[in-house]
């Protein structure tokens, strides 16, 4: 062994110890400072689960105002504005369930926030109730004429073009301006009041059409007639035809 | 918080197209720039060491053990602006002792500290280990113990102990060599892996790292060589120089041709990122890549070093080019850097739209301490050279 | 014979230098083993008295793009439940909204992440062909890369697939937010850590829902568990054509869009 060891070059014996140190220092500097929970689930502290989890809540959730709010709760739950938790317009209100009387939930009872959602913009679905709140009873606030709870126009829309803005105002520059939109979709007044609950009809068949552009249709000299059997047979003739602005290229 | 909001606002106003409205903040700024650039040029300078040891180019030995130093004055700098970007530099350990197995950044603090203590270190270590101990028997006060403790108070110097040394100088520079090569091919994998950034996500983005930083290597060498020898009243050796040239040269022309291949390559396959990547670099990276990383850092430093290969010239004259070429090629290869880290987060990950990168003058990420970072390693590289001479006339016959 | 005990003496000093060492390199590993059990135990308590266990969930999303209206309420909410700075370049969640115009030109914009409204004003003469709006968020994915590039392990999967970090962990390096594709990351100005959306888990481990979730007015997400057949989740996958963000990326997201376009990245 001695032998063995004298004849080990000097630098070996310098540089092994130097490593020796090296490698003891490391690992004992790992297993201070690593966290004792590190590892234990994956390749993370345990305790940041509970750290994430145990972070204060804001928003107290719509159900929680059901129980002092009952009235409201039914009355919205009746309404158009069912789906709307209270906290979308009423901000976070997990402090009011808890201590009612000191804090008071907002009320807004501006101009400027049912437009946040109501305000028309074409990239908004058709259909979803848009006004253009510059020209919609301009100086009265919204609630004076809509409950929020059960937001029903006061008066029911006499006109399509009240929610479908987009496709009347195409409508009433083309040479259909003067059809009016119950020729073609059949609507009952309930469609007003659950729009997408009783939707009206859309024509299915290019026959229909053909009851005014079939070269055999009664009708104006004025209007564009077709041969049915010979025009382009296998489409429908809104595939190529938008029939809002049928004078569209 | 608010003078990152101040820093962030005008930038909202200067934005081309649409960005996903958390790219406002450009997170990686010119310390990252930095980073790769510094230790680019430890692994140049220690692969030209290497050419020297194991290849035995003779005319590049006076040349060797000022590139070994080099190397190490940038490897000791370059984890400085790393720490100085962190969020909580104070917590820095933590990548060394919970390391991710999955992230490359983890995975090079050890390639890094490998290279560092088992490689240049070591090198340095036998290389010098004879001068060391008979530094230290001549000395006095504090040189002395400095040179003992370097040593690990080792005394034996007799022939079969230098043997031995020079035995295994060869051998560490041959581990040396790939451990070079994947120091900084790593960096290059640390962004090449991100196949989020299609700007980054390449096959050849360590290759092309690694020979930008050779490139950077030789450059840097041969520019402190041109400095330090007349600073210090000796002589050029212009077949040093000659050799040193040469090398550049070659290299230069892989890099080259590395940096084209990635071009052809992005333009004939014209993925779905090619439309913003060709209006990033036509707009925001014209200047730092065509003008400056192109043709100042590349195609002109090719074309005088091979005017004056094949034209016979002066020695003067090749003194002056191989070094105004050699500050080019740095300038070039810093923008390398500067186009990949920032150029790649200036576009955004929508592929619609572009960000700026506003650089700050003080604070932490601003240019000054850029360059008091750039600075820190040749003030460092003076002191090594203070306690470990590299010139001729320091070592002992 | 004096030189033979001067040895001994020696070597016996020498062997018990090195039992302190061993004593003392040891302890901390030892200590630390047996701290690490401790902390086990006080996790799993903590899972047992709030009724939560990970690996029982596996939670998503569903986003119907037709459904959409840009309000902007999500954003708003996200902002206010999580505590996240109101200037408008942090975002947990936020809305584009894409126009498509007829020649086939897309604009995509989300002023303040949509909290300020989108602006109706015509900016161009072209016919728009098509226009909606798609809310984005963290898809915590399965197969996450900004777990896979996480130096330290600061950001993690968890048992019931929600991504999330722990901020008193992280070192700030931003490689996450390199790694995600999505821009779903930022750095927290004040904590310095990296930040996202955690599918509000102080709420979901509740029986609650993300506040995102909790305030769209047209139900356009839907949130819940992929691994129960109740889930209203899994009823939207089963009814929807589903569309991923940057599929060819292969992250596996777990926010599921229907009516997703193909100018959305």
């Amino acid at each position: 062994m001695k032998n063995f060891l004298q004849k080990i070059p000097e630098q070996v014996k310098r540089l092994s110890v130097l490593l020796i140190v090296v490698v003891v220092v490391f690992i004992v500097a790992t297993s201070l400072l690593t966290p004792k929970d590190f590892g234990l689930m994956g390749h993370y502290r345990a305790d940041a689960i509970k750290i994430n989890a145990d972070k204060k809540m804001q928003y107290a959730g719509q159900e929680a105002c059901a129980d002092c709010h009952d009235d409201m709760w039914k009355t919205k739950n009746a309404g158009f504005h069912k789906n709307l938790s209270c906290e979308v317009c009423h901000g976070p209100s997990l402090n009011h369930v808890n201590e009612p009387d000191q804090f008071k939930p907002d009320k807004p009872r501006d101009r400027i926030f049912c437009p946040v959602c109501h305000e028309y913009n074409p990239s908004r679905p058709t259909g979803f109730p848009q006004i253009l709140s510059a020209s919609h009873n301009p100086r009265r606030i919204c609630v004076t004429c809509h409950n929020p709870h059960n937001p029903t126009p006061p008066q029911t829309p006499k006109e399509c073009s009240a929610c479908h803005a987009e496709i009347s105002s195409a409508k009433s520059v083309s040479s259909h301006m003067d059809i009016p939109c119950t020729k073609c979709h059949e609507a009952s007044e309930k469609h007003k009041l659950h729009p997408r609950e009783y939707l009206p009809t859309k024509p299915t068949n290019r026959e229909f059409c053909g009851q005014c552009h079939s070269q055999e249709a009664k009708g104006d000299e004025f209007i564009p007639r077709i041969s049915m059997a010979t025009h382009e047979p296998r489409y429908v003739c809104w595939q190529c035809h938008y029939p809002h602005l049928p004078e569209a290229q | 918080m608010e003078e990152l909001i101040q820093h962030l606002t005008p930038i909202l106003q200067e934005v081309w197209g649409y960005i996903f409205p958390n790219e406002i903040e450009l997170h990686w700024g010119i310390l990252i720039v930095l980073y790769p650039y510094l230790t680019g040029l430890v692994a140049g300078a220690f692969i030209l060491a290497s050419l020297v040891k194991v290849f035995n180019v003779k005319e590049l030995q006076p040349t060797y053990r000022l590139a070994m130093l080099t190397a190490m004055a940038f490897l000791i700098v370059a984890p400085l602006p790393l720490l100085a970007h962190l969020g909580h530099p104070e917590r820095a350990y933590e990548i060394l002792i919970t390391p991710n197995s999955t992230s490359a950044m983890a995975m090079f603090g050890f390639v890094y500290a490998w290279y560092l203590m088992a490689v240049l270190c070591l090198e340095i270590w036998f290389e010098y280990r004879r001068d060391i101990i008979l530094w230290a028997q001549k000395e006095k006060g504090i040189k002395k113990w400095i040179h003992k403790i370097i040593s690990l108070f080792s005394k034996d110097i007799s022939e079969k102990a230098i043997h031995f040394d020079k035995k295994w100088v060869k051998i560490i520079t041959i581990i040396g060599i790939p451990s070079a090569f994947l120091l900084h091919g790593y960096v290059g994998f640390i962004f090449g892996s991100i196949k989020a950034n299609p700007w980054w996500s390449s096959v050849l983005m360590p290759i092309v790292f690694l020979f930008s930083a050779i490139v950077s290597g030789i450059a840097m060498v041969l520019i402190l060589y041109m400095i330090i020898t007349p600073v210090r009243g000796k002589q050029l050796d212009i077949l040093c120089l000659d050799k040193l040239a040469s090398y550049l040269f070659y290299v230069m022309i892989i890099d080259f041709s590395l940096e084209a291949l990635d071009f052809v390559h992005r333009v004939y396959e014209s993925e779905e990122s090619i439309k913003i990547l060709a209006y990033l670099v036509s707009n925001k990276l014209f200047i730092s890549l065509v003008v400056i990383q192109l043709f100042m850092g590349m195609l002109i430093p090719l074309a005088m070093i091979a005017l004056i290969k094949i034209l016979k010239s002066p020695p003067d004259l090749k003194k002056m080019v191989y070094f105004i070429s050699a500050i080019l090629v740095q300038v070039g290869i810093f923008s390398t850097r500067w186009n990949i880290v920032i150029g790649g987060q200036l576009f955004s990950k929508s592929f619609r739209g572009l960000t700026v990168y506003k650089i700050t003058f003080f604070g932490l990420e601003g240019f000054f301490a850029s360059v008091i970072v750039f600075c820190l390693p040749f003030v460092l590289l003076y002191i090594l050279t203070k306690i470990l001479p590299p010139w001729e006339e320091a070592r002992n016959s | 014979m004096e030189n033979k005990i001067i040895e001994t003496d020696k070597k016996v000093e020498r062997r018990s230098f090195l039992k302190k060492i061993a004593i003392l390199a040891l302890a901390p590993i030892v200590f630390g083993f047996l701290g690490s059990t401790d902390k086990l135990k006080t996790i799993k308590k903590w899972m047992l008295e709030n009724g939560y266990v990970p690996s029982n969930h596996k939670w998503g999303m569903g986003i119907d793009i037709s459904k959409c209206i840009g309000c902007g309420r999500c954003a708003v909410a996200c902002k206010n439940e999580n505590n996240v700075p109101k200037e408008p370049f942090f975002f947990r969640t936020w809305v584009e909204r894409y126009r498509i115009y007829e020649d086939g030109d897309v604009q995509v914009d989300s002023p303040n992440g949509s909290i300020d409204g989108f602006e109706n004003t015509r900016t161009t003469n072209k016919k728009m062909l098509r226009s909606f709006f798609v809310p984005k968020i963290c898809n915590h994915c399965d197969n996450p890369p900004c777990v896979q590039v996480c130096p330290v392990g600061a950001t993690f999967k968890g048992e019931d697939g929600v991504v999330l970090v722990d901020s008193d962990y992280c070192v700030g390096c931003r490689y996450c937010i390199q790694a995600c594709p999505y821009g779903a990351r930022f750095l927290h100005p004040e904590t310095h850590t990296a930040e996202k959306c955690t599918f509000c888990y102080h709420r979901i481990v509740q029986d609650k829902l993300p506040a995102c979730v909790e305030v769209c007015p047209t139900q356009a997400r839907v949130f819940g568990e992929l691994n129960k057949k109740s889930s209203p989740l899994v009823r939207f996958l089963r009814m929807n054509k589903i569309g991923i963000l940057k599929p060819s990326l292969n992250t596996e997201p777990k926010v599921y869009y229907s009516n997703l376009d193909m100018e959305v990245r």
